[in-house]
């Protein structure tokens, strides 16, 4: 990729920047954010993002309610985290800059679409005062910009409406960042031609108002606030930029490639999980069914169906969902047939904060279904992690005949980061074999079926309707062992919970053992799971930069743990666990190993920074 | 089909003891369909039962077929996913009244209006019994129950009503009593290409015995029961002395021929494309001790599920080509590090 921008000799070279956009719902700051981040991915920085919405769709205009931010750090080497404080606000009203503002880190930039500031939107976001004017932002620097006149100033010239240019601002701003960090407009202007095909107006006018706002960094002396952040230099290969639901719907296509079995996607619309039913219900080339049910029960319902069927049954959902899910889910675990719920967290209990992240749902992962009911679960830890361990739920599920719930959240769904494509040879095989033949000889010498006879993982063989000879029922009532057929012998009922434990925990077998990063030898180990990898990685790096000794474990595998898990934790002193919520991983590592593992709870809809997390560490261990 | 083995009731029994109450209805269902299967031209192994929870859903354990024993009220959500996987495969969906019309009321009337090619029998015998005799979702108004000592307040459903109102492509109804008319129309049902129903009244001789007995009895059945002909006057009664007009509002009502001549009766017609006769013929009998219409209610033909779920996905092979995952990945804006 080179560098189409000309590069001024005004522009400073800095190694990263975190730049915020905030602004009213409608004012289309996610868009804006998006296509700043896609112009750097190209341009080869690293980056990681963070959209950070409203769950209405449109909050009355001008609140703060309304307001939607996208958070992007860009950087010149290689980073986990959006970062901690923005040093750049786009504000594109007085809601946007009151609710943000607290967020900027000292003395950073704040620009303003000084045309929003009038009395009306001030009153709205609960300014008495305009504080454009009243001396509250002295220790920032200010720039104050009439974004829509002069947005509507050159759209004017092409004939454009008056309120059609008003919807074009944003591209104002982003020209704007974009000329200050030299970012080159040809992958947006492409973008534009692209996204709005056949409205020619439309692209008139976003290409005006984007080259606009380039032209007004250029012509305004802003020359000390023009940058340049070099590419990064990241490991050699072809790279994408990647949120983390698209790379999990990429996950699961690829598994379904890799074990050679067709795709079933079951699945009710909700946030924020709905893109992967989107994603998938694209790709019908590559076989994929998808269901939109009606209810998250029959989504998951006919999923299983599909699973018994011969395919592999997926479900996707968040936590209020997999609330609905769990008796059939339970049916699952006694069948002993493949599954994959995938659970996009968010805030809860009941409704919660739908577009805001948490990870709160591993205690229902584990436990949320009636009687002895174990099942694997395993977390991503980062937007293009949600790929891999897609493949990895697969291969569980159906190498096992096992439910496997997978967790992400809202904040890798949402998050995008580059992601060096992997070639597909690289990928597992995770073929497994279909039931074909009888498997028993009955007392009368002839040859049976029987569905509840073992493999060496403890799994019984998938016989998919339509195989001859191999005739059997299944169902939710207890079974025997061997037979499958009904049995409420009381030896029998011990025999099958011991045996869909031991199953379960044999898992273990053929999952990596955790690796400790950091300093082995230190007395004080981050132990993590899911999104907060990012930030404790940054946190940890911090710490030892400053030369202290901590060692980091995250954790993939949730349920069976790693099998050195126990060992490992118990070398260390000081366990301390980061989690979005309120110690659910913690009281499962101390019920598990008997460690004094404690946990730094966060539930405030938003991720840890790094920041946070070295102050909240430090705090631990100076009790 | 001529490589389908020749089969009997024999091969389609499975090894387990049934285990209904000596007597219950539920056991002529199951002859009438193990004797039914042979003539099907189906395999075994091509065939699948489906149930949820109640005393009917202990059904595909008796089947030597695949079969599934679910939870309660969801086997049409978990039949529709196997179906839309596996089209080629017959799938038969069974339960009771309140398997279908209570828990899984939602997901039966969505696998109705998708058109899903499930052979759906619900056996209604208007209680719980597995649950030992509570009123259920099809029980008259004012029944005497565990749960409703001073009567049910509850309004009941009529299940062809329900069906014909969720958009049912096939609507039949028959009765426990007549294994020659449940295999007519349980072929019929298995021969309709999209979601079929089957209303089967079923007697649970142990919680609410005789619950159709006013019409199903032998004696009872030619006054009782107006057997639904396509294409012919709809007529019943010992001497068929009885008939069903329109009235002018619309509504279907039972009156003598001699009243109103042959020619003022109507004539059924099971594939109009308006459902409206067929609901007014539903609504002739507001309970088992009226005249009540058995038969085909409806029987249209509209694009069955699975099928125009896999032409979607034969259209985007044909025209993207089968899926490349090497492409699939590179299908966003890529750039080089070196
Ligand atoms: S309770 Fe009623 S429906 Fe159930 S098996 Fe006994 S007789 Fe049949």
């Amino acid at each position: 990729m080179t560098d189409t921008a000309e590069q001024p000799t005004t522009a400073r070279e800095i190694s990263h920047v975190i730049v915020r956009f905030a602004g009213d719902s409608g004012d289309g700051m996610q868009l804006t954010g998006d296509r700043f981040t896609n112009a750097s991915a190209l341009f080869g920085n690293d980056l990681a993002t963070l959209p950070d919405f409203p769950a209405e769709i449109r909050a009355p205009a001008g609140t703060l309610a309304g307001v939607s931010a996208f958070q992007v750090q860009i950087s010149d080497h290689d980073i986990t985290t959006p970062g901690d404080a923005p040093s750049v606000l786009i504000a594109m009203n007085p809601a946007a800059l009151k609710s943000d503002l607290h967020r900027l880190e000292a003395g950073g930039t704040i620009i303003v679409n000084e045309d929003t500031f009038e009395d009306r939107n001030l009153a709205k976001a609960g300014y008495g005062e305009s504080p454009l004017d009243d001396g509250s932002l002295d220790g920032y620097t200010l720039l104050k910009v009439p974004m829509t006149s002069l947005t509507k100033e050159v759209c004017n010239d092409l004939g454009v409406k008056a309120r059609d240019a008003d919807r074009s601002k944003n591209f104002f701003a982003l020209g704007l960042v974009s000329w200050m960090y030299s970012r080159p407009l040809e992958t947006t202007l492409d973008w534009i031609q692209e996204k709005f095909a056949g409205k020619d107006l439309v692209i008139a006018a976003n290409e005006a108002a984007l080259k606009a706002g380039h032209a007004f960094g250029e012509t305004a002396e802003l020359g000390e606030m023009r940058f340049v952040i070099k590419p990064a230099k990241l490991e050699p290969g072809t790279y994408t930029n990647i949120n983390g639901n698209t790379a999990l719907s990429w996950g699961l296509v690829a598994a379904s490639q890799q074990a050679n079995l067709p795709l079933f996607l079951g699945s009710y619309p909700i946030t924020p999980a709905s893109d992967i039913l989107h994603e998938l219900s694209k790709h019908k080339n590559f076989g994929i069914r998808t269901l939109q049910a009606e209810d998250e029960i029959a989504a998951v319902g006919a999923a299983l169906g599909a699973s018994y069927g011969g395919h592999i049954g997926v479900t996707t959902t968040s936590g209020p969902g997999v609330a609905l899910k769990g008796e059939t889910i339970g049916l699952a675990v006694s069948l002993e047939l493949p599954l994959v719920i995938i659970d996009i967290q968010r805030g809860g209990p009941s409704t919660g904060l739908p577009t805001k992240t948490e990870a709160s749902d591993l205690m229902m992962a584990m436990y949320g279904r009636h009687g002895e009911s174990p099942l694997p679960i395993v977390a991503a830890y980062s937007p293009t992690n949600c790929f891999d361990v897609a493949i990895e739920a697969v291969r569980i599920a159906i190498t096992y005949r096992t439910p496997v719930i997978l967790l992400s959240d809202g904040y890798l769904a949402n998050g995008s980061e580059p992601w060096r494509l992997p070639s597909v040879d690289s990928l597992p095989d995770i073929r497994v074999d279909l039931a074909t033949e009888t498997n028993h000889v009955g007392a009368d010498g002839e040859p049976e079926f029987w569905p509840y006879l073992r493999d060496d993982n403890l799994a019984r063989p998938w016989a998919v309707p339509g195989t001859p000879d191999l005739m059997h029922r299944v169902g939710g009532i207890e079974k025997q062992d061997g037979t499958g057929n009904i049995s409420y012998d009381p030896d029998n009922h011990q025999l099958m919970t011991d045996i869909r434990e031991a199953r379960i925990a044999k898992i273990a077998d053929t999952i990596p053992d955790v690796e400790v990063l950091g300093d082995v030898d230190a007395e004080l180990c981050i132990v993590g799971w899911g999104s907060t990898w990012g930030a404790i990685t940054s946190a940890v790096e911090r710490m030892r930069a400053a030369g202290q000794k901590v060692a980091q474990i995250h954790l993939t595998h949730l349920n069976p743990f790693p099998k050195n898990l126990g060992d490992e934790l118990r070398r260390f002193d000081r366990v301390l666990v980061p989690e979005m919520n309120t110690g659910q991983l913690t009281r499962l590592l101390r019920a598990e190993f008997l460690v004094d593992a404690q946990a730094i709870a966060k539930v405030m809809g938003q991720p840890f920074t790094a920041g946070e997390l070295v102050t909240r560490i430090q705090e631990a261990t100076n009790d | 089909m001529t490589d389908v083995p020749v089969t009997t009731k024999k091969d389609w029994t499975s090894d387990q003891e049934v285990r209904w109450c000596p007597g219950c209805g539920d056991y002529s269902i199951l002859t009438a369909i193990q004797l039914m299967m042979p003539d099907l031209g189906v395999r075994r192994e091509n065939t699948v039962f489906i149930s949820g929870i109640g005393c009917a859903a202990r059904f595909p354990y008796y089947m030597n077929t695949y079969g599934m024993h679910s939870i309660h009220g969801r086997s049409p959500a978990i039949a529709t996913g196997l179906a839309m996987a596996r089209p080629e495969l017959d799938v038969w969906v069974i339960g009771g009244d309140g398997d279908m019309l209570s828990i899984g009321g939602n997901h039966l009337i969505h696998a109705l209006r998708r058109n899903v090619n499930l052979n759906i029998l619900l056996f209604n015998n208007m209680i719980y019994g597995l649950t030992k005799g509570q009123f259920s979702p099809t029980s008259e108004t004012g029944k005497v129950t565990k749960s409703t000592p001073f009567g049910s307040v509850d309004r009941p459903f009529n299940p062809v009503s329900v069906a014909l109102g969720a958009e049912a492509t096939f609507v039949a109804r028959t009765h426990d009593m007549d294994r020659a008319h449940m295999q007519a129309m349980f072929k019929r049902a298995h021969a309709h290409q999209g979601a079929s129903i089957v209303e089967v009244f079923q007697n649970c001789n142990v919680f609410n015995d005789g619950a159709f007995a006013s019409i199903t009895k032998k004696d009872n059945r030619d006054a009782m029961l107006i057997d639904l002909q396509h294409g012919e006057p709809i007529r019943f009664g010992v001497d068929n002395e009885r008939g069903v007009i329109l009235d002018d509002d619309g509504l279907a009502r039972v009156v003598d021929v001699a009243d109103v001549g042959v020619e003022a009766l109507v004539v059924h017609d099971e594939t109009a494309d308006d459902p409206a006769l067929s609901f007014a013929l539903s609504r002739l009998a507001s309970g088992p001790d009226q005249p009540t219409p058995v038969g085909v209610f409806r029987a249209v033909e509209r694009p069955e599920y699975a099928q125009s779920t896999s032409q979607q996905l034969a259209a985007a092979q044909e025209s993207n080509g089968p899926g490349d995952l090497h492409a699939l990945l590179h299908s966003l804006p890529t750039w080089e590090v070196t």
